[in-house]
């Protein structure tokens, strides 16, 4: 895969890497590129960061009281 | 230690639920919880200090949970390499390219505002196939490093991913689908 042309598919995946290890230099810089020129994986961008922030919550959500909860 | 007795009970069923979640086993999640029920009766002087006895006894939970898997690590990975499941391929074409661009999910605030976004994303957790399921739960409810969901159950890293993002794939899907997309969402 080229560095300036990565294929939409490959980024997603990178951008979700994210979440669990470290991304390198090398492919940080090419994320930013190709976030640069596509809106359709910025999109996915802002999705994976909602997801992200969401997890905090739900687990505060899980150990709210149970009252507040409908029954499973 | 009556009235300790009377609000285990109450919650025993949540706890169950949540050992279910990550075990994806109903004997272990039910070993699992009683461990924590026996643990919590033994040392009612540490529950007396709780002020939340939930959180208390949610976080010995998750420590007895990690037992479970430590011991049936072998059971559980069989399931990793049966785990085939990839949305990725409906999502792209051929080359590469988005089928259909991914929408705007709007501001984040007011999804988490509303508690039926939570009962949504944990109705689509519990939906992923067992091994996505299983290593998405170690690590965003367990809360543990990568590393050491590959130490616990044996498989590499770039397996570990393969998993992880084939589960978080699926999630956003069925966030999509059933929350963002729908009359009840944001």
């Amino acid at each position: 895969m080229s560095f300036f042309h990565q294929r939409c598919r490959d980024v997603s995946a990178l951008i979700l890497s994210a979440e669990d290890r470290r991304l390198s230099l090398r492919e940080r810089l090419a994320l930013r590129l190709h976030l640069a020129m596509c809106d359709a994986c910025t999109r996915f961008a802002s999705q994976a960061r909602l997801m992200h922030n969401a997890m905090p919550r739900w687990r505060r959500y899980r150990e709210s009281d149970p009252q507040d909860r409908p029954p499973p | 230690m009556a009235d300790i007795a009377a609000q285990l009970e109450v919650l025993r069923p949540q706890l169950i639920r949540f050992a279910r979640g990550q075990l994806r086993n109903d004997a272990w999640a039910e070993d699992a919880v009683s461990e924590t029920l026996l643990a919590a009766l033994e040392k009612p002087q540490s529950f007396a200090g709780a002020s939340q006895l939930k959180t208390w006894l949610v976080g010995i939970l998750k420590h007895k949970v990690i037992d479970q898997i430590r011991r049936h690590a072998r059971e559980a990975t069989v399931l990793v390499n049966d785990d085939g499941d990839d949305v990725a391929d409906e999502l792209f074409a051929e080359n590469g390219h988005w089928r259909s661009a991914p929408a705007d999910w709007g501001d984040p605030e007011s999804s988490f505002a509303q508690r039926q976004f939570f009962e949504v994303l944990e109705a689509c957790i519990e939906q992923l196939p067992p091994a996505q399921g299983r290593v998405f739960m170690m690590r965003e409810w367990l809360e543990l490093e990568t590393g050491d969901i590959c130490k616990e159950l044996s498989i590499t890293p770039t397996n570990l991913w393969v998993l992880l993002h084939r589960a978080r794939m699926k999630l956003r899907e069925c966030l999509q689908i059933r929350w963002f997309s729908n009359a009840a969402g944001p």
